[in-house]
């Protein structure tokens, strides 16, 4: 049942070996390119139109493939692998619905911009448009969820295609780019050279800033009584974090880091005042709506963040980092705007910057506010408490675990109490929201790292959307820690029942799950389960102490909230604190 | 930077590339942008072709609509033409009712507004008429009581006068 997980080897040797012209058909060309370009891994499922692909497939071993169990589960894992790794996540799917089926990971990838290469293949060329059996216009269906997409016309320029995804996906602001390649190209002949060079007249991010702009930030720093930084995913994905630390550092502006910032800056920082918005902390929407200075480092200004738009941040001077010119001034209209990659940005800024006296009082104000107000939850000893799995996990991996996280209650408090010192380490979906996403994911994420823990937090509402890839795990041996918070029923939309819809509980009870220990049994993975704090710690330990994947069921409260919470159309200073008063 | 609604004309330069219609209307509609007309054809460069946007909307509309097009990688240049003095045209075809003796009658229009007559039917005729978007409003109104069977109208195409 088990082969080692797979190792992920330097692709040098390889280059070496695919470098040299020869005419071959479409699908070794894609497979020789999906070397040249680095890839290790890919996740896929085979049908008809992809036939020929899988054809040079078999046998190939100068990269990983994944056989998943639903498209939607590859997809995720490219997409937790490309999060993980910082590299290119690479998927494959068939025509018509294996391809409709990677359309939530593309758009959820598309909202974190994550960057990956979809291959989807087609039809072929001479039956589009006919309605042919299992076709679908996948590039028209995906052109508002890609960054770009190409539906490839010939073998010939396949190679082409294929370097400018990769140079598209993983540069500027990354994103999802999708390769649509009719069942004729990929058995067609060409001679293939690699190609070295990339024109793309109507692409080129700016990565470095103007310096006046920065000389403007710097004086306004000089200037400020009360900065806040919000910094956001840009830092994680320009791998400016050990900018960003100076920047503060070097400051001593007191910073909150957005949902898909977390890891960015360590958490343990006295400056750091944990994650803003909905479910952020007191002392961060405090900070950001009294601040005279507002610096977005990387962040999008997110609804979930802002609140209401017309009340944020009003007494502020806002700065916006940023490596895509849309963003600056899309929601917040912003008053020094900065174009450029963060940690290009960062290097330039840090030298003009330093520590200013005039912001003493804010940061007294600010340790107050963290002192009076930290999360809290009231704990118990005769039901399991959520926030309390968080804190055990975190306690025994000391923050060092990769984390993954599907989407609901379990998601915030994983935010909210596992505490986050390394950037790749967190990985969820925060744009889309896509619930499904927390387990694939960690499977992705685990093969960018073989060495490392991963946990996958889900609730028992996600784990059941993708449950199906434990047989992924089982079969490769792929040591995901799955830990299931079920509290029986789509916790995130009875808070919202209870607080915004007068308690009438529509159609949330998950009652009909299935015993989820069982059901890694089934899949021939380790299964246990906890109703109380011994057991809890129990069955983590052994969990962490059995190699290969385990599924832990935590048994937790039904009737938990996330606080504090800022309601929909509320400012974000208008928070529901709960259990944190 | 003002709130007002106003119509403004953008062209955009793009890859001729199948599809890129379809990725630059997409962004409008669902970004909530309007377009009022859409032209595409040639432009001087093989490969490239030149779309122009006639769209409402304020200046932070305005400014988005000129960014999220320059993040479509088919996308080569957006120019807000009417910032600047631009000339622009559209074409319109005008197919009229017109028995025998309203001819003359409508010829008289038609002369006036330099237009041209490219078709005559039995009781029918097809008028021609290029210019700017009001000459054609107003070149249509006049034609309304003899009675409109048919109007196709290609939106607008423009250009900066001069070097620029």
């Amino acid at each position: 049942m088990s082969a080692q997980i797979p190792a992920v080897r330097s692709t040098e040797q390889l280059r070496e070996k695919w470098m040299k012209p020869e005419v071959i058909t479409g699908s070794e060309i894609l497979l020789r390119s999906l070397v040249l370009e680095g890839v290790e891994c890919v996740f896929g499922y085979p049908g008809g139109a992809v036939l020929y692909i899988y054809d040079a497939l078999y046998g190939f071993k100068d990269f990983h493939h994944l056989l998943t169990r639903h498209e939607q589960g590859a997809i995720h894992a490219a997409d937790g692998y490309a999060r993980a790794s910082g590299k290119v996540g690479v998927c494959i799917a068939t025509s018509g619905p294996g391809a409709t089926n990677t359309v939530t990971g593309i758009a959820t990838a598309f909202m974190d911009s994550v960057p990956l290469v979809v291959i989807t293949g087609n039809v072929v060329s001479s039956l589009i448009g006919t309605d042919a059996f299992q076709e679908a216009d996948i590039t028209g269906i995906t052109m508002p969820i890609t960054k770009h997409s190409y539906l490839v016309r010939s073998v010939e320029e396949l190679p082409r295609v294929i370097h400018e995804a990769f140079h598209i996906a993983n540069t500027g602001r990354k994103g999802p780019v999708l390769i649509d390649i009719p069942k004729d190209v990929s058995a067609d002949k060409t001679l293939f050279e690699p190609v070295q060079s990339i024109n793309l007249r109507g692409y080129n991010p700016k990565v470095v800033p103007n310096q006046h702009q920065l000389e403007k930030v710097a004086a306004a720093i000089k200037e400020a009584e009360r900065p806040v930084i919000l910094a956001g995913g840009g830092v994680v994905y320009s791998g400016g974090h050990e900018e960003l630390l100076e920047f503060v550092t070097r400051t001593e502006i007191p910073i909150t880091t957005t949902l898909l910032g977390l890891g960015a800056f360590p958490s343990g920082n006295p400056l750091w005042m944990g994650m803003p918005g909905m479910h952020g902390t007191y002392t961060a929407n405090q900070a950001i709506q009294n601040s005279d200075l507002l610096i977005n480092i990387g962040a999008r200004f997110d609804d979930r963040v802002t609140g209401r738009l017309d009340g944020f941040a009003t007494h502020a001077k806002v700065v916006h980092i940023d490596i895509d010119p849309a963003e600056i001034g899309k929601n917040v209209k912003t008053d020094i705007p900065v174009v450029g990659d963060v940690k290009t940005v960062l290097e330039l800024l840090n030298p003009l910057v330093s520590r200013s006296d005039k912001a003493d009082a804010w940061r007294s104000q600010i340790s107050q506010w963290m002192a009076d107000k930290p999360y809290k939850y009231k704990d118990s000893d005769t039901v399991l408490k959520p926030q309390w799995v968080i804190e055990l996990l975190n306690d025994t991996t000391k923050g060092e675990a990769i984390v993954t996280t599907d989407v609901g209650q379990h998601q915030m408090w994983a935010a909210q109490y596992y505490k986050f010192n390394q950037p790749r380490s967190w990985i969820t979906s925060g744009g889309l929201g896509t619930m499904g996403f927390g387990f694939p994911s960690a499977i992705g994420a685990q093969m960018a790292h073989p060495d490392r823990l991963v946990i996958s937090i889900n609730g028992d509402g996600g784990m059941q959307m993708c449950a199906q890839e434990l047989a992924i795990c089982a079969i490769n041996n792929i040591p995901v820690k799955v830990v299931v918070i079920n509290n029986q029923v789509l916790g995130m939309v009875r808070q919202w029942q209870e607080l915004i819809y007068e308690n009438r509980y529509s159609h949330i009870d998950l009652a009909g799950s299935p015993d989820f220990v069982k059901l890694a049994e089934a899949y021939g993975v380790k299964g246990l389960r906890a109703s109380n704090k011994e057991e809890a710690k129990q069955a983590w330990k052994e969990a962490m102490e059995t190699p290969g994947p385990v599924l832990v069921e935590f048994v937790v409260s039904k009737e938990e909230n996330v606080y504090p919470m800022v309601t929909q159309g509320s400012t974000i200073d208008q928070m529901l604190m709960g259990d944190c008063e | 930077m003002t709130t007002t609604m106003t119509s403004h004309t953008i062209a955009v330069l793009v890859n001729d590339q199948p599809g890129v219609l379809q990725r630059v209307s997409g962004l409008f509609g669902r970004r909530g942008f309007n377009i009022e007309s859409i032209t595409v054809g040639q432009s001087e460069e093989e490969g490239l072709s030149r779309m122009v946007i006639v769209t409402q909307g304020d200046d932070k509309t305005l400014e988005q609509i000129e960014k999220q097009l320059y993040k479509l990688i088919d996308v080569i240049k957006v120019v807000n033409l009417s910032s600047k003095p631009m000339v622009a045209r559209e074409l319109a075809l005008i197919k009229v009712k017109s028995e025998p003796a309203e001819r003359p009658e409508i010829m008289g229009v038609v002369e006036t507004f330099r237009a041209a007559v490219v078709d005559i039917g039995t009781n029918s005729m097809i008028v021609q008429v290029v210019g700017d978007t009001e000459k054609i409003d107003a070149m249509i109104e006049l034609l309304h009581p003899y009675g409109i069977r048919e109007l196709s109208r290609t939106g607008v195409t423009a250009m900066i006068r001069g070097n620029a």
